[in-house]
C-alpha cells in the first residue's frame, strides 16, 4: 500500500512539474511580442508617454523572466490578474463561467462514457462480424467529422425543421428539469458524438488487446461462454487502458467545447477564450487555457491512478 | 551473393500502372471509398479553380440562398456568390494549407525524433519533456494562444498548425526511432563508426517511413479540423480568401432555410476527413500504427 501511494505521489510531482512547464509555453508563446499590450489597448492614435505609462501600469516594461515569476505566483496564489477587455479580475471572469462549463462536461460525460463502453465491448467481443466492420466504418467517420457540422445539422433537423429543440442555450435562473434537459440537449448530443466514437474505438483495441491474450484462450478452451469470457475475464484486465482511453476523449472534450459552447452561445470557459482571442485580452486568455491544460492533466492523472489501482503488476516498477 | 539477387528484384519489379491497380483490388470497400474521396478533393483542389464556372468573389445570382438551378449547381451564398465556385476554391485552401502544415509537422516532428533517437540521453531527455508538456495543451488550446499572439495570416495559419501538430508527430516518431535504434543492424552500424546522421538517415529513417506516412495521414486529418474550426470561429482564414470552414461561417444565416450555402461546405470538410481515415484504417497493418488521441 505504501508503495502503491510513493506510485501515485510520483504521478503527481510529475503532473505538477508538467503543469509548470506548460505554463512556461503558454507564457512564452503569449508574450513573445512585448509591448504591444499597451499599444493595442491604446490604439494607433495614442501618444508614446500615455503607451508608456500603461506599459508601466501593466508591468511590461520589466524583463520576461521577472513578469513570468510574477504571473505564475499570481496563478498559484488565485489572482490571475485583469482582465485588459473590461478591466475585471480574470479570476471573478472565471468563476462564473467555470460551473457551467463543468455542467456541460459532466453532462456530456454521463452520456457518453456508457454509450461508448457499450459500443466499444460489442464490438470487440463480435470482432470480425458485419456489426464490428460497420461499427467501424461508422465511428471512424464519426471521429472525422467536425463539430460545427454536427452541430449545424443537429439545429438544422431538431431546432430549425422539428422545432423540438432550441438551437440557443439559454438557460433561465430557475428552470425546471424538463427546461434544463432541452436547453442542453443540442450542445451535449453534439459534443457526444465525436467522443463516443473515440471512445469505443480505444476500448474495442483495448478489450481485443486482452481477449488475444493466452488466458483468455486457456478460459475459452475449458468452456467459457464469450459473453462470459469477455465481461469476467477480459474486461477486468482492460480497465486500465479503458479508462485511459476515457480519460484521453475527455480530454477532447475540451477542445469540442470551444466550439461547441461559441455555436450554441453557451456562457462557459471555451467561449471565454475564445472572447479573449477576439480581443487579445492575453492575461484572461492565458488563464482559461491554463484552466484547460490543468483539466487535462487531471484527466490524464486520474486515469494513471486509477490504472495502477486496477492492476497490481504497475505496482512494482 | 546478394548482389545477384538485387538486380532480379528490380528487374520483376511491377509498373508504377499496375501496382496502383494492385493498391486498388488490394483494398476493402471502406478504403476504396476513402482512397476516391481523397483523389477527388486533391483533385478539386488542384484543378478547381479551372473547373469552377464563376468568378470565386463575383456576385452573379439574382437572389442570395437560392436553391441548386442549372445556372447554379449548388446554388448562391449569403451575397449571391455561386456556391459551386466558391467550395472548390475553398477546397483549394482548406487542402493546400493542411497539406503543407501537415508535411511541415510530420518533417520536423520525425526529424527530432531521429535526433532525440541517436543523440545522446540529454538531448532525448529535453526535447520529451518539452514536447510532453505541448501535448498536455489541447491542440486547439495551443492554436488559439498562438492565433492571439501572432494574428491570423495565411503563412502564419500554417506555421501555427504545424507547431501544433508537431509533438504527436515527434512523440509517434520517437518510439519507433528508439526501438530501431536499438536493432542489431543498427547496432552494427554504430559499432563499424558510421556518424550519428549516416545511422539516422540511412538505418533508421526508411524503416519508420511507412508508418509515419499514415500518422502523416492523420496529421492532415487533425489540421483540416484545426483549421476549418478555427476559421468558423472566425479566427482563421480571413476575408476575402475563405477556406471551407470560413464558408460555413458566413453562410450560417441561411441556416434557418437549410441552405446549400452552409451545407455544402461543411459536408465538403466531412468527406474529406472521412476520405482520409477510411484510406489509413485499411492500409496494410504494417502501414499504420495503433490509432491514439488526436
Amino acid at each position: 500500500m505504501a508503495l502503491t501511494l510513493a506510485l501515485i505521489l510520483r504521478r503527481l510531482g510529475a503532473a505538477v512539474l508538467t503543469l509548470l512547464l506548460v505554463s512556461l509555453v503558454v507564457f512564452t508563446i503569449s508574450s513573445l511580442l512585448p509591448g504591444d499590450a499597451a499599444q493595442e489597448t491604446l490604439g494607433q492614435s495614442a501618444t508614446p508617454e500615455a503607451v508608456a505609462a500603461l506599459r508601466e501600469q501593466l508591468g511590461l516594461n520589466q524583463p520576461a523572466p521577472e513578469r513570468y515569476v510574477r504571473w505564475l505566483g499570481g496563478l498559484v496564489t488565485g489572482d490571475p490578474g485583469r482582465s485588459m477587455a473590461n478591466d475585471l479580475p480574470v479570476r471573478e471572469l472565471i468563476e462564473a463561467r467555470l460551473p457551467k462549463s463543468l455542467l456541460l462536461a459532466g453532462l456530456t460525460a454521463a452520456v457518453s462514457v456508457p454509450l461508448a463502453l457499450a459500443i466499444g465491448i460489442l464490438s470487440a467481443m463480435f470482432r470480425g462480424s458485419l456489426l464490428d466492420r460497420g461499427l467501424n466504418v461508422a465511428t471512424l467517420s464519426m471521429v472525422a467529422v467536425p463539430e460545427f457540422l454536427v452541430a449545424t445539422i443537429a439545429v438544422l433537423i431538431f431546432a430549425v425543421k422539428l422545432r423540438w429543440l432550441p438551437s440557443l442555450t439559454l438557460i433561465p435562473e430557475e428552470a425546471t428539469l424538463g427546461e434544463m434537459l432541452r436547453a442542453y440537449a443540442l450542445p451535449v448530443m453534439t459534443l457526444s458524438f465525436v467522443i463516443v466514437a473515440q471512445m469505443a474505438r480505444m476500448t474495442r483495441a483495448a478489450v481485443i488487446d486482452q481477449l488475444s491474450q493466452p488466458y483468455v484462450e486457456m478460459a475459452v478452451l475449458k468452456g467459457v461462454g464469450p459473453i462470459r469470457v469477455a465481461l469476467t475475464h477480459a474486461l477486468p484486465n482492460a480497465v486500465g487502458p479503458i479508462v485511459n482511453a476515457v480519460a484521453l476523449s475527455l480530454s477532447y472534450l475540451l477542445g469540442g467545447a470551444i466550439i461547441v459552447e461559441t455555436i450554441f452561445n453557451y456562457p462557459g470557459v471555451a467561449s471565454l477564450m475564445v472572447d479573449a482571442v477576439t480581443s487579445r485580452d492575453m492575461p484572461l486568455l492565458q488563464a482559461c487555457a491554463m484552466v484547460f491544460c490543468s483539466a487535462y492533466l487531471l484527466l490524464v492523472l486520474i486515469a494513471d491512478v486509477v490504472a495502477i489501482l486496477a492492476n497490481p503488476r504497475l505496482r512494482r516498477r | 551473393m546478394t548482389e545477384a539477387v538485387a538486380p532480379a528484384t528490380r528487374a520483376a519489379r511491377p509498373s508504377a500502372a499496375l501496382r496502383a491497380a494492385r493498391f486498388w483490388t488490394s483494398l476493402p470497400l471502406s478504403g476504396r471509398v476513402g482512397l476516391a474521396l481523397v483523389v477527388f478533393w486533391v483533385a478539386a483542389a488542384i484543378f478547381g479553380p479551372f473547373l469552377a464556372p464563376h468568378e470565386v468573389g463575383a456576385i452573379v445570382a439574382p437572389d442570395v440562398f437560392e436553391g441548386s438551378s442549372a445556372a447554379h449547381l449548388l446554388g448562391s451564398d449569403y451575397l449571391g456568390r455561386d456556391v459551386l465556385s466558391r467550395v472548390l476554391s475553398g477546397a483549394r485552401y482548406t487542402v493546400g494549407l493542411a497539406l503543407a502544415a501537415a508535411v511541415l509537422a510530420s518533417t520536423i516532428g520525425t526529424a527530432l525524433a531521429l535526433t532525440a533517437a541517436v543523440s545522446g540521453r540529454w538531448v532525448d531527455e529535453a526535447l520529451s519533456r518539452l514536447m510532453d508538456a505541448m501535448i498536455s495543451i489541447p491542440s486547439k488550446v495551443l492554436a488559439l494562444v498562438m492565433v492571439a499572439a501572432f494574428g491570423s495570416s495565411i503563412p502564419l495559419l500554417l506555421l501555427i498548425a504545424a507547431a501544433t501538430y508537431v509533438p504527436g508527430a515527434y512523440r509517434i516518431g520517437r518510439s519507433l526511432a528508439v526501438n530501431l535504434n536499438e536493432m542489431d543492424y543498427v547496432q552494427a552500424a554504430r559499432a563499424r563508426g558510421e556518424g550519428r546522421f549516416y545511422l539516422a538517415r540511412v538505418e533508421v529513417l526508411p524503416n519508420m517511413i511507412n508508418p509515419m506516412l499514415a500518422d502523416f495521414g492523420l496529421r492532415f486529418v487533425f489540421v483540416v479540423l484545426l483549421l476549418s474550426g478555427l476559421s468558423f470561429l472566425g479566427l482563421g482564414v480571413q476575408p476575402p480568401n475563405a477556406d471551407l470552414g470560413s464558408l460555413v461561417r458566413e453562410n450560417t444565416s441561411g441556416l434557418g432555410d437549410g441552405a446549400l450555402a452552409v451545407l455544402m461546405p461543411a459536408l465538403a470538410i466531412a468527406t474529406l476527413t472521412i476520405g482520409v481515415n477510411l484510406l489509413i484504417d485499411a492500409l496494410p497493418l504494417r502501414a499504420r500504427r495503433v490509432q491514439g488521441e488526436p
